[in-house]
Parts: C-alpha cells; structure tokens; sequence
C-alpha cells in the first residue's frame, strides 16, 4: 500500500514542480510556443527536450529490468496500430490545448496556483473524459 | 539566461523543469512500472477508464501534481500567470479530455514518455497534437481571437 501510493505521489510531485519550474503551467507561455507562426517562444521545445533525453535514459535502463524496483512487474502499452482514432483524438486534443494553453498535467498543478480557473478546466476535461465513456459504453 | 533572437524565452528554467519531469516518469516507469501519462492517469483515479492501475496510486499522482507546483511557487515571489475566462477554459477543458481519450494520451504520456522509447503511435500522436495546436493558434491569432490578458 505505501510502496504503491509513495512512489506515485513522488512521482506527481516531481512532475507538478518540473511543469511549473518549465512554464507549462503559464498559458501564455504555451501559446508562445504553438505561436510558431507569430511570436514564437521556443522554451516548451527546451522542456520537452529535456524530459525527453531523461526518459531516453530510462528506457535503456528499463530494457535491462525483469521488473520495477517497487513492483511486480511492468504494465507498459504494446500497440503499434495507427489508428483513425489516434490520429482523430490527438488532433482534437492538440485544438483544446491551443485554445486555453493548458494540457492535463498543468491542468492540475494549476489548482495550487489559480484554482478557480484550473478548476473550471480540470472539471470540464473530466466531463469530455466521461463523454467517451458515455458514448463507447 | 536568454536566447538570442527571443527576448522573451526561458531555456534554462524550460531545460530545468523538462528535467524534472523526465525525473518524475522515469521514477514512475522504473519504481512502479507505469507510464506517467496525466491523462491516462487522471482517468483512472475518476473512475473513467478501466485498467490494472490501482486508484490509490492514481490518485497519488494527480495530487502529487498541485503539491509540486505550490513547492515551487512558494519558493519564487512571481506572479501568478493569467488564465482564459471561465467559458474558453471550459469549452477547451472538454476538447482536451474527448481528445486524449480517444487519442489514448496527452502531452506527457505520448510527447515525453512514448517519443522517448520511439513509440510509432506517440510520434503520430505527437505529430498531429503539435500541428493542430500551431494551426489553432495561428487561426485564432488570424482571427484576432485574444484569449488571454
């Protein structure tokens, strides 16, 4: 139970500061950056490449694993199927984002610095997240 | 520290937090197994997808995510950023959860933790989010549609 909740919220905390630390949390600043056609602000390329080149590491370290360090194993997605949906959903996700500069993650680390409006954004996301489970079901 | 050419960019905070994040999933695939993907993960904690997650641990995560930010917030004296109103953030809310719903992820789970293990999916995905976000951008600035203060 501690081993499955500390990791996960040591996890989150890291993520939530690094969001914060990169500006994914500054709407304007990610606007900035899909402003690639204006006034373009290339800091969320510096993030993303940064998480990246990490998590590149980690892949090669995880190839060498039989399992996680405080786990039974690794639930990791197998598919390689390029989808209608893939490509249908991502669009419709990359449309949301650009409008109110705000992706999930720094949805909720927004709650600790404008929750009214994170809140507003964050209830919303779960409502089109119930949707599809609505209409699939 | 600025890059020449954009006044207004951060390299070294950017760099610093991509870092961070990078840290945080690879402690997450490496301690517990999983992809830290929000959207995937915020779906299980509200009980909006299935899986072998456990909610526990879900919820960890999403509550670790506003924890993080106010760790930092409460080290820097900035100010806080500006946010779109109430109806934009709403109707952009749903957008973003319909889509990584059916695009199985969002920026962390496809754009850091899939293009990192050269997921052809996650490419695609990250492909097509990074373009339709440019193109809403530049249609909405076209437009003249300010959003922000």
């Amino acid at each position: 139970m501690i081993r499955e909740t500390l990791v996960p919220l040591a996890s989150g905390t890291i993520f939530g500061a690094g969001l914060t630390i990169g500006g994914m949390t500054d709407p304007a600043r990610v606007r900035g950056f899909l402003d690639l056609f204006g006034d373009w602000d290339p800091t969320l390329a510096f993030v993303m490449g940064g998480a990246v080149l990490v998590m590149a590491f980690a892949w090669a370290v995880q190839r060498k694993m039989l399992r996680p360090f405080f786990g039974d194993g690794f639930a990791l997605p197998d598919r390689s199927d390029i989808t209608p949906r893939l490509i249908g959903g991502s669009a419709l996700f990359g449309i949301g984002w650009a409008i109110a500069g705000l992706c999930p993650g720094p949805g909720f680390a927004a709650l600790a610095i404008a929750p009214a409006s994170a809140a507003i954004f964050v209830i919303a996301m779960l409502g089109g997240m119930l949707l599809v489970r609505l209409i699939e079901s | 520290m600025t890059l020449p050419g954009f006044p207004d960019a951060a390299p070294l905070d950017g760099l610093i937090g991509g870092v961070l994040i990078g840290l945080a999933a690879a402690l997450m695939l490496l301690g517990a197994g999983r992809i830290a993907g929000v959207s995937g993960i915020a779906a299980r904690a509200f009980g909006l997808a299935s899986g072998s997650q456990p909610r526990l641990g879900a919820w960890a995560f999403i509550i670790g995510l506003p924890l993080g930010a106010l760790i930092v917030t409460s080290q820097t004296a900035a100010s806080a950023p500006a946010f779109a109103n109430p109806v934009t953030l709403a109707i952009a809310g749903v957008i973003v959860g319909v889509g990584t719903r059916l695009g199985s992820g969002c920026t962390s789970g496809h754009g850091v933790c899939g293009l990192s293990r050269l997921s052809q999916r996650s490419l695609v995905a990250t492909a097509t989010f990074m373009a339709t976000g440019f193109a809403t951008v530049a249609a909405m600035n076209a437009l003249g549609l300010a959003v922000l203060p």
